[in-house]
Order: structure tokens, then C-alpha cells, then sequence
């Protein structure tokens, strides 16, 4: 089942969203509606579905809606029409009430601009989930202790966010979003602040705190990179519909529009593509004539920039094993340079 | 649509019902209306008629008003010349020297011990005193009017500003009578406080929250619009309530304005003295006007001179204690400049190496 459902989002803004919302549904783009009402089509029949447990990655530029949709998520902006569940949980039917527990228990946020409270020191910042949850204080200071250890920050507790260089900050406000140990995560261009060496740095560490935690992660980026590093599942957002939904490897091989084209036109394909993506079938494959001394064994797995020095240089033929050893197709130098060819 | 529609239709009936009405109640309107369609020559010079009677409907409005409620304005009044009475009567009671060192010690606390200011708050403080003995209660019989003032701008102007803050309606109808404070002349709310509240302080205190309570709403309007929208979302998105939003967030990122708001409430304050002087309100005012009026230049000047002292007294505590908070929200070379300190005391290095370390950073500053 999945976590997270969203269902048909429409969001116009602008002082009459109501009145709009038929034009839009007949299928309006947003520059026409801009052109004769004056409102801003955020979202346009925006339907995703997020499992648990995985790192879905909203990729668009900026304007796209992404920002926009990620606040449907936690209601921090409410949709003109259409429907969000969590967890079975019909969001929107929530009442104010309701949805600040709904907000301090399922989920928590990371910013662009890391979003810290400047007058609060960063032990302060990371218990901020806690304090307004009231855990008493003794107990919410050992919790966010643990967190900020986590995050390699120990000896700047009592030190101000100002004082903090940006990498630190947004570990800061990475911890700050963990200490309440919730089961959805929303970052929003989290890393798109930082400079690209820490960017990295923190994409490893998002991606090994991933493998510990198993929350269900929701990461906006414009970078196309940073999304098939991260993501287990992206959705390319443009002009607020969602163009196209699919593993790394679909959109690199199979995107669905010129706009995606060319996303992908400049991507290293050698990064991202798996060997079994791109082998061919075993039988589909003819392996009489081949010398059994030049076949080696490669995991699934394997990303295709590992295999390329050997292949070039021995001209030797790929077996493509699942775990259990299995063959499962053969990588030859055909398929990496068809493969590589960009279309 | 139809909201719109309506007041548009609405700004051409009340203006043709004001005309009818100011035409009715004139007493130089031509016998009969038909006439100012046959004889043009009301066109040349203003009309007589074409006037709007709001003088009367003022005077009569505010000939009812004081004679409904004037209960409650006397409750006020004794309310309120309770409070400044027995303040000034504790300060004029407790010895000069404690005073000054109340004063001093009021600053070293809020400008988070500095000492050149305390040292010339001290100096500025004595120098009131100096300046004429004479002066010393009366700057206390000032202090305590605008004290009491300076209260009820706070108590009103900060959650009024916290309201504007929050919804646009509210402060679109607000902002034009803040500006409607801001310019009327004093002159005309002093003589409805007189008559209100008798002569003294009490119409002073009233017509100080008047002219001193715009800038501090509009500071605290402001000082809370400007703060971060991503740190707000940030308290929204872990489910902070509009409350502790305010209260945790808001408020406290907002306080260097609202500071400065209050700095400025206390300046306009001041500037309220003199006129308040002219009904009757005691204090160092009336020794300025008592120095013209006999036309001693010398003993205006040094009234006059008081007042600044005063001015620059007030100014400097609530100044301060402004600028303390906002050093911890600024990324502050000097704290990281205390910690590489810190840091390198903990290595040993030996004095003379920090020494010159400082030499070259003050250097290159």
C-alpha cells in the first residue's frame, strides 16, 4: 500500500481559484490561463503515489510546482480541488486541530534556506519539534543531543545558527527534522544551497542515514543528477503537470517528452544505468559462439561504468547474475555502445 | 462582483445624501432649489450652502458624549493621576544619588555591560540635576508622565500591531488613522482631552499615546511581517500553534523592531512635553515656557537642555537593550572571534603571539 496518495491536485492561485478551475480542467495551459484571468496555475492534475519506505525525488524546474506540491503534503498550502491521503488519512478532511498533531507526528521538514530559528541555539533549534509536542525538557535535551551527534555536530549545542557554516546549518536542520523521529520526511531543495562538495557529502549521508532509518522520503531538487542519485522513484514536474513518474533508469532511457529529453540529454548515463537495464536477454542471446575464457560474472546491479575499462579492453562478454547466481543476460560491447548512444 | 458593485454604488448615494444634507441645513440657500438652475451665478464664487455642516455635528456629538460618559472619563482620570502621582512620589522620595545609580545600573544590566555607555548615561544623568537644582523633580514629575504614557503604548500598541500584522483588512483600516494621528494637529485633541479630563497631566498622558502610538503598531507591524517566510513555515511544519508561532517565533524575531518601536514612542513622547506644557501639565515644560514668556533666553536654554539630557537618557536604555538582541541574531564576527580566543587561550600560545594576532586584526579592520 502506499504511504502517501495524492490524488488529482489542482491549485490556482489567485482571488478567484474557484471560478478558474473549470478552465483548467478543459485542459488550459497555465500562460493562456495567466493571459486572460491573471491567475497563476500552480498544480494541474497532479496524481502521485508514494510507497513507504523509499525516496521519491520531484524534479522540475523553478515554477514547475514542485515547492507547491510538497506543501500539499503537510497542508501548509491547501489544494483548489483534489484529494491527499496519508497513511489512509484523508488529509484535507482534517480540521485545525487535528492537522497540528497530524503535522507533529507523521512528518517533518527540511528548507532550502534551512528555515533555523537565528534567536535559538542549535541544541534549542533540534528540541523545537519536541518543545512544541511539550516533552519535558530534560528529556527532549538528551533526544536531541543523540540527533545532533548523529549529524557530527557535537561541541556547537550552544552555539547560534549564524555562527554555523551552511553545510552545518542544514545538518542542523536535518537533525532538527529526525528528532522527532517521524515516518515522513519532506525536504525541499534541501541541498540547493550548498556549494557542491558538501552537497555530496550530505547526499551520502542522507542516502546512509536512508539505509539505517527506512523513512518514506519526499525530495524536491531541480538538479536531474541529485535526483537519480537519490531517488527510487522520480516525477518530472513542468508548468505544474507532472510530465512524466519512473525509476532513474525509465527516464533516462524511455523520457517521455522533449522537455525530459533535454533533462536527460546531458546526463552521465554511465552513473545511473544498471547492467540489467541495458543486458540482453539470455534467450535472446547466442552464446555457442562465444570463448567461456572471456565471460565474466557481474551482479545485476552493477553500474555500467564499472563494466566499460574490462569490456574495452578485452572484448570480453558480460554474464549478468541475479543474487542467487542465476544468469539472467549478457552484456556485450554492442549493448553498452547502443546503450551510451544518445538519441 | 457584487460586493464591488455595491460600493461603487455606494460613493454616489452618501455623496449626493451630503449634499442635500448641507444644502438643507445651510441658512443662506436660495428660497426655492429651482433657481440655481436659471441663475448660474452660484458658480463664480463658493456657495454658501455648499457646505458640510461637520462642525456642529461634532460639536454636538461631543456635547452628548461628554455628558453621557464623562463618568467614565473621571474614572480614568483618577485612575490614571493615581498612578503618576504615586510614582512620582516614590522617585522624588528616594534619594537623588540612588536614583542616578538606579539609572546606571539599569544600563549596564540592558546594554549587556557596556561601559562607555553606562559611564555617559551616569554623567548625563547628574547633569539634569546640575543644570538647576529646580530641575531634578521636575525631570522626575516628566519621567513619571511619560513613564505611565509609554505604558499604555506599549499595552496597546503592541497587540494592535501584532493584529495588523495578521490580516490585511485590519491593517488597511488602521494604517490611514495612524497617519490621521501622525498629522492632525496636536492643539486639536489637547483641548478635547481638557474638556474631557479637566486640566493637568492626564490630558498630557492622552495626547502623548496619541502622537507616540503610531510608530511603535507600525514597528510592530512591520518587525513581524519582515520576519523569515521559511522559518515561519518551519514552525508551521512541526505543528507549532498560531500561539506558540507567536510567542516562540515571531515575537522574539520581531523584538529589535518592536524595540526600536518603543525607542521611538518614547523620542515622540518626549517631544510632547513642551506643548503639553501650555495645559497646565508640570514638569520640565513649563520651564521652558515659564523662561519664554518672561523672554529669559538663559533660562529656556538650560530647560531645554534638560529635556535633551532627558531624551538622550531614555534613548540610550531602550536603544540598548535593542541593540543587545540583535547582536545574537547577526552572524557576529564577535562571537566567532570570542571563541578563536577562547580556543586559542586553550592551545597556550604564548601572550605575545595573541597579542600581535590582535594587533593585525585590528589592523585589518
Amino acid at each position: 500500500m502506499s504511504k502517501i496518495e495524492i490524488k488529482n491536485i489542482y491549485k490556482i492561485f489567485g482571488n478567484y481559484p474557484d471560478q478558474i478551475l473549470p478552465m483548467v480542467k478543459e485542459g488550459a495551459n497555465k500562460e493562456l490561463v495567466m493571459e486572460e484571468t491573471g491567475h497563476t496555475v500552480g498544480l494541474d492534475n497532479v496524481s502521485i503515489s508514494i510507497k513507504e519506505g523509499e525516496i521519491f525525488v520531484c524534479m522540475g524546474l523553478s515554477g514547475s510546482g514542485k515547492s507547491t506540491l510538497i506543501r500539499h503534503i503537510n497542508r501548509l498550502i491547501d489544494p483548489t480541488a483534489g484529494q491527499v491521503t496519508v497513511d489512509g488519512v484523508d488529509v484535507l478532511s482534517l480540521d485545525d486541530k487535528e492537522i497540528l498533531d497530524f503535522r507533529k507526528k507523521t512528518m517533518s521538514m527540511v528548507f532550502q534556506r534551512f528555515g533555523l530559528f537565528p534567536h535559538k541555539t542549535i541544541i534549542e533549534n533540534v528540541a523545537y519539534g519536541l518543545e512544541i509536542q511539550k516533552v519535558p525538557e530534560d528529556q527532549r535535551k538528551e533526544i536531541a543531543q543523540g540527533q545532533i551527534d548523529s549529524v557530527g555536530l557535537q561541541g556547537f549545542e550552544h552555539q547560534y545558527p549564524a555562527q554555523l557554516s551552511g553545510g552545518m546549518q542544514q545538518r542542523v536542520g536535518l537533525a532538527r527534522a529526525l528528532a522527532t523521529d517521524p515516518q515522513i520526511l519532506l525536504m525541499d531543495e534541501a541541498f540547493s544551497a550548498l556549494d557542491p562538495l558538501i552537497r555530496s557529502d550530505m547526499q551520502k549521508q542522507l542516502i546512509e542515514l536512508q539505509s539505517k532509518l527506512k523513512k518514506t522520503i519526499v525530495f524536491i531538487t531541480h538538479d536531474l543528477d541529485e535526483s537519480l542519485k537519490l531517488g527510487d522513484h522520480i516525477g518530472i514536474l513542468n508548468g505544474g503537470r507532472l510530465v512524466q513518474v519512473g525509476r532513474p533508469e525509465d527516464i533516462i532511457m524511455n523520457p517521455a517528452d522533449d522537455y525530459v529529453k533535454a533533462f536527460v540529454k546531458d546526463v552521465n548515463r554511465t552513473k545511473v544505468l544498471r547492467a540489467q537495464t541495458i543486458m540482453t536477454k539470455k534467450d535472446q542471446f547466442d552464446a555457442t559462439n562465444i570463448n567461456p575464457s572471456t565471460i565474466y560474472k557481474i551482479d545485476e546491479n552493477t553500474m555500467i561504468e564499472e563494466i566499460i575499462p574490462k569490456v574495452l579492453k578485452e572484448r570480453c562478454t558480460m554474464n549478468v547474475v541475479d543474487k542467487s547466481g542465476n544468469t539472467k543476460g549478457y552484456i556485450t560491447s554492442d549493448e553498452l555502445s547502443e546503450a551510451l548512444t544518445k538519441h | 462582483m457584487i460586493k464591488k458593485l455595491l460600493t461603487y454604488l455606494a460613493i454616489p448615494v452618501i455623496f449626493i445624501w451630503l449634499l442635500i444634507t448641507s444644502f438643507k441645513a445651510s441658512r443662506w440657500k436660495p428660497d426655492n432649489a429651482n433657481e440655481l438652475l436659471s441663475d448660474f451665478s452660484w458658480l463664480n464664487d463658493w456657495p454658501k450652502w455648499l457646505d458640510i455642516p461637520l462642525m456642529k455635528w461634532i460639536n454636538d456629538w461631543f456635547k452628548f458624549f461628554n455628558e453621557e460618559y464623562g463618568i467614565y472619563f473621571e474614572i480614568v482620570n483618577n485612575f490614571l493621576l493615581g498612578a503618576i502621582l504615586s510614582l512620582k512620589k516614590f522617585l522624588v522620595f528616594l534619594p537623588w544619588p540612588l536614583v542616578i545609580a538606579l539609572v546606571v545600573a539599569i544600563v549596564f544590566f540592558s546594554s549587556g555591560r557596556k561601559v562607555g555607555t553606562t559611564v555617559f548615561v551616569g554623567i548625563c544623568t547628574f547633569f539634569i540635576g546640575f543644570l538647576h537644582p529646580k530641575f531634578w523633580d521636575k525631570a522626575i514629575e516628566t519621567t513619571s508622565i511619560m513613564l505611565i504614557g509609554i505604558l499604555i503604548c506599549v499595552f496597546f500598541g503592541i497587540p494592535l500591531g501584532i493584529i495588523m500584522s495578521r490580516s490585511r483588512k485590519v491593517r488597511n483600516a488602521i494604517l490611514p488613522v495612524l497617519d490621521l494621528m501622525q498629522t492632525i494637529p496636536s492643539f486639536c485633541y489637547l483641548i478635547p482631552g481638557i474638556m474631557l479630563f479637566g486640566l493637568g497631566a492626564v490630558p498630557a498622558i492622552i495626547a502623548t499615546v496619541i502622537y507616540a502610538i503610531p510608530p511603535l503598531v507600525r514597528l510592530t507591524d512591520l518587525g513581524i511581517r519582515l520576519v523569515d517566510i521559511e522559518v515561519i513555515e518551519a514552525a508551521e511544519a512541526f505543528g507549532a500553534s498560531r500561539r506558540q508561532k507567536l510567542l516562540g517565533v515571531q515575537l522574539p524575531l520581531a523584538l529589535p523592531n518592536i524595540m526600536q518601536g518603543i525607542n521611538q514612542c518614547t523620542m515622540m513622547a518626549l517631544a510632547m512635553v513642551v506643548i503639553a506644557s501650555m495645559i497646565g501639565t508640570r514638569g520640565l515644560g513649563d520651564e521652558v515656557l515659564l523662561g519664554l514668556q518672561q523672554l529669559n533666553v538663559g533660562k529656556a536654554t538650560e530647560a531645554g537642555l534638560a529635556i535633551v539630557l532627558l531624551a538622550i537618557v531614555l534613548d540610550r536604555i531602550t536603544q540598548a537593550y535593542g541593540e543587545k538582541i540583535q547582536d545574537r541574531n547577526r552572524p557576529l564576527d564577535k562571537f566567532n572571534e570570542k571563541a578563536k580566543m577562547k580556543k586559542a587561550a586553550k592551545k597556550q600560545v604564548t601572550k605575545e603571539s595573541t597579542k600581535d594576532g590582535m594587533e593585525a586584526e585590528v589592523k585589518t579592520n
